[in-house]
């Protein structure tokens, strides 16, 4: 266990590392941040001076170092527009993101495990076949047609839910600025997680669905039949338990498609997250900012990604950890 | 209606009471529940002295009354519901620091918490704000005589100090420096009345004068450096005269401001008590969010939303013309081809600005012929826009290009409206003269570095005169390049004629206007002749609103709404 976790650091460290040195690189790419600082007619010596006095003068290789620096000690840079640390700016929108991801999942887990379990067990069910035909469409619509499609029913011709931003916030604890605690909060919340969890919903519900049936097709399934268990012990203790596991991978992986999914409903919804700042950033060309997110999230992954090995090995103790990691 | 809101009220005040007491002192929750007092009556003190309440009584009673004052706060919003107006631009200012950088979203802000000196009116003339009257001394002297009994919402009074304080500001701020550069210095006569002073004679004085925004002096004075990173004094806090003040501000989400109670101008109309901007970037989130009800007042509306918009009842839309001209620029030094004038020529005709504009913004642009707007004084009345392919490919022949060749270019796709399929429009009209285009567009922040690299043949390019004058346009867009002086900085095309940098040096010392308007004019039909560049079209300004929204009254050509006057009908 303590190798595996040791060895997993040494990991993280140099994906960190390479993470800092590509999005140190794209910078260049993104535009000039002086330019978005300026107005159209300041003059070329303003324009100089600024970019001499931010260092975007020196060479890449002096510049990364002052970055490398920085972060070691936890310092990713400036932002431009915000004019506060950068890891401060993201950290202060990570509540609205966690809020919204928490409440996709939560929708994810409450409708995809039951559409799943169903399926599975009456595959030839028209009910079945309906979800399935629908899962399938909801797999191939891009989420801003959704997210579109949503706000056109639910916010402009029925009034039901607001149309963006997230509305009133609560002070919990003085630690964190929470929406899930008002009305107004709660109402903002409604469309961005639905769209969110109507991104991720098809996956686990096909997955489900392919790995319970194979599951009820397995020995002890038959074996639990035959001793008289009842049927709904037998499919959501026995089988949905054994279920779990690929799923569980899955879900990691899929921690970085609700990443870039938050990006976009983010994006669609001017929801004041962590997504929406990183789109902001990159339209300002605030690249401290945009660098300090890409170190973020590449942070994020890493640790969701350990976590998961670690679940994965508590649910199935057959798998050695440190065999199992790299 | 009213008993079903009450059952549904009351049962989300039980949920409020059952959540921790802590969400009661929420200072936003206690901002609603006091609407009605008058705000300087419940400051910081105040919310403090009732946190401390809250730790000395038990926890219980403090839930009821939480419950009890829930309700009742709910009661008092709905009435004050009535002045309160949420808008969503595309646009919001960098920092509250008016002078850090010059840009529509900075100017907004300006005259929402300061107020001009003078501004401009709907109709091109100038209205008297924070100074009474002006008038010329000489050549080289404006004397302002200045209001007397405004209050900066510190608390300072206002007088001529600060005018020359801000002035002074004005002249350090690397963004504004290039037009306040003209004024040499200020001299107070008195407390309200204060001479300007120009190095050379300058008849824009009276329109750069639009841009000063009076600072509190006492206020600032000690901590005013102008810094575009890093955090400032200025850049965090704001004391200005204006109609509102700012309450809070969310960077980058919302900001909301408060009718400024002592506000001078007890004339204005305007009934807005709370305002809140949102800036909204995606053109559909903006219109939905107005669509739903939960904004007031949009801008701006994309030319494929214009027809649903106007369809809509309660909903009303207004567009005005503005004098931002588009415009593409040919590179004569990239390109031997461009040094010929009938190829600039050829292309120019080649190119349909009314086909433009009637299919891709939906007639919601004024094709241009020329740079100036018809408001300016270089304007030309008979330079329409021409179109006359047979015309362009002899011209195109002539030149010995008939079988044509390459170009590249380049144009923004989120600047402008519609900006990417203009660029594409015009790329297939091209073809029809056999100039293959090879078009790249690029996000705004990467194009305009392309742009000042000069990286493509052809580029696009829109101007906003800061002055409201031609002459600004022509320093920018045509005048020879010239590092020094900073002249031609968006001279994509490196056109140069030494007669037209004659022109426009000569027109900026010219006091007399019909001289002026013929200098200017003589530079607009040179360029005319010399097709220096492409005209393409004057894309008007449009906004939406809820029709009870009375914006059509405080809307104007620079997109700087005077909210202040707005009324909203009750």
């Amino acid at each position: 266990m303590l190798t595996f976790l040791l060895r997993r650091l040494l990991q993280a460290c140099f994906v960190m590392i390479i993470i800092s040195v590509i999005s140190f690189a794209i910078q260049d790419k993104l535009g000039d941040p002086v330019q978005q600082m300026m107005g159209m007619t300041a003059s070329s010596d303003d324009r100089q001076q600024l970019r001499e006095a931010l260092g975007l003068n020196d060479g890449f290789v002096s510049q990364y170092w002052r970055f490398a620096k920085g972060a070691i000690q936890g310092d990713l840079g400036t932002s431009y527009y915000f004019k506060e640390p950068a890891l401060d700016v993201i950290l202060s929108k990570l509540p609205a993101t966690l809020e919204l991801a928490f409440c996709a999942i939560l929708l994810v887990i409450l409708v995809a495990t039951p559409c799943g379990v169903l399926a599975a067990i009456n595959p030839k069910h028209i009910l079945s076949r309906l979800l399935m035909f629908v899962s399938s469409i909801g797999l191939s619509v891009p989420i801003f047609i959704v997210a579109i499609l949503l706000v056109y029913v639910f916010s402009i011709e029925h009034n039901v839910a607001p149309s963006f931003g997230r509305g009133d916030t609560t002070d919990v604890f003085g630690l964190w600025q929470s929406g899930i605690f008002n009305k107004d909060g709660l109402r903002h919340l409604i469309l961005p997680s639905l769209s969110l969890a109507i991104a991720l919903m098809p996956i686990f519900v096909r997955l489900i669905r392919a790995e319970m049936m194979e599951v009820l097709q397995s020995e002890y399934i038959r074996f639990a039949w035959s001793k008289g268990l009842s049927a709904r012990r037998i499919y959501f203790v026995h089988a949905l338990k054994n279920t779990m596991l690929p799923i569980i991978t899955v879900g990691g992986i899929q921690a970085g498609t609700l990443v870039a999914y938050t990006i976009l409903t983010e994006t669609i919804f001017q929801w004041p997250g962590m997504g929406y700042l990183f789109m902001d950033a990159v339209s300002r060309v605030d690249t401290p900012l945009v660098a300090a997110y890409l170190m973020v999230v590449g942070g994020i992954f890493v640790v969701t990604n350990t976590l998961v090995d670690l679940i994965y090995g508590l649910v199935n103790p057959t798998v050695r950890l440190a065999s199992h990691g790299l | 209606m009213l008993p079903n809101g009450l059952l549904a009220e009351a049962v989300c005040g039980l949920g409020f009471f059952l959540s921790p007491s802590s969400h009661f002192f929420n200072p936003s929750y206690l901002h609603v529940f006091f609407a009605k007092i008058p705000f300087h009556l419940y400051g910081q003190d105040y919310i403090r002295s009732f946190k401390h309440y809250s730790v000395i009584k038990r926890r219980s009673i403090m839930k009821v009354r939480a419950f009890f004052i829930y309700c009742l706060s709910f009661l008092i919003y709905q009435g004050a519901d009535a002045a309160t107006l949420k808008m969503a631009f595309d646009a919001d200012p960098v920092s509250l620091d008016p002078h850090e950088q010059l840009s529509e979203g900075t100017l907004q802000f300006s005259h929402l918490v300061f107020d001009p000196l003078l501004r401009w009116t709907k109709t091109g003339k100038f209205e008297a704000r924070l100074a009474e009257s002006w008038e010329r001394i000489d050549d080289r002297t404006m004397r302002f005589h200045l209001r007397e009994g405004v209050h900066f919402i510190s608390g300072n009074p206002f007088s001529a100090k600060d005018v020359a304080y801000t002035i002074q500001r004005l002249k350090r701020s690397p963004d504004f420096r290039a037009m306040f550069d003209t004024i040499s210095s200020t001299t107070l006569i008195d407390d309200y009345t204060i001479d300007v002073h120009t190095t050379y004679t300058n008849p824009l004085l009276i329109n750069i004068m639009t841009y000063v925004f009076p600072m509190d002096k006492v206020f600032y004075q000690g901590q005013d450096q102008i810094v575009k990173y890093g955090s400032t004094f200025a850049s965090r806090h704001v004391s200005g005269t204006g109609p509102f003040k700012l309450t809070h501000r969310e960077l980058g989400s919302y900001m909301v401001f408060e009718r400024n109670p002592n506000y001078w101008d007890t004339n204005s109309p305007g009934n807005v008590k709370t305002l809140t901007i949102t800036p909204v970037r995606a053109d559909s989130t903006r219109l939905a969010a107005l669509l739903s009800g939960d904004v007031d007042f949009i801008f701006p509306i994309s030319p494929i939303d214009i027809q649903r918009t106007q369809s809509i009842p309660g909903l009303q839309l207004v567009t005005l013309a503005n004098s931002r001209i588009l415009l593409m620029h040919m590179n004569q030094q990239r390109r031997a081809e461009l040094q010929d004038v009938r190829v600039r020529k050829a292309i120019n005709l080649a190119i349909n600005q009314r086909l433009i504009v009637e299919k891709i913004l939906k007639g919601y642009a004024m094709p241009a012929g020329q740079l100036s707007s018809d408001r300016f004084l270089g304007h030309i009345n008979d330079l329409a826009p021409e179109y006359n392919l047979i015309k362009a490919k002899q011209l195109m022949a002539e030149a010995g290009y008939q079988d044509g060749f390459r170009l590249s270019m380049m144009a923004p796709n989120n600047r402008y409206m519609s900006d990417e399929k203009v660029a594409q429009a015009i790329a297939a009209m091209l073809a029809r003269i056999k100039i293959t285009v090879d078009l790249k567009t690029l996000p705004k922040a990467q194009y305009f570095k392309a742009f000042d690299d000069r990286s493509a043949d052809l580029m696009m390019v829109g101007w906003q005169s800061d002055t409201m004058d031609s002459n600004n346009i022509y320093e920018f867009l045509v005048a020879c390049p010239d590092a020094d002086t900073g002249l031609g900085a968006y001279n994509a095309s490196e056109y140069c004629r030494p007669s037209v940098d004659e022109d426009i040096r000569l027109a900026n010392r010219e006091m007399n206007p019909e001289r002026r308007s013929q200098r200017l004019q003589q530079i607009e039909r040179t360029l005319y002749n010399d097709a220096a560049v492409v005209p393409l079209y004057w894309q008007y300004l449009t906004w939406a609103a809820k029709e009870k929204v009375n914006i059509r009254a405080i809307v104007n050509d620079q997109n700087y709404p005077y909210l202040g006057d707005l009324v909203i009908e009750e």
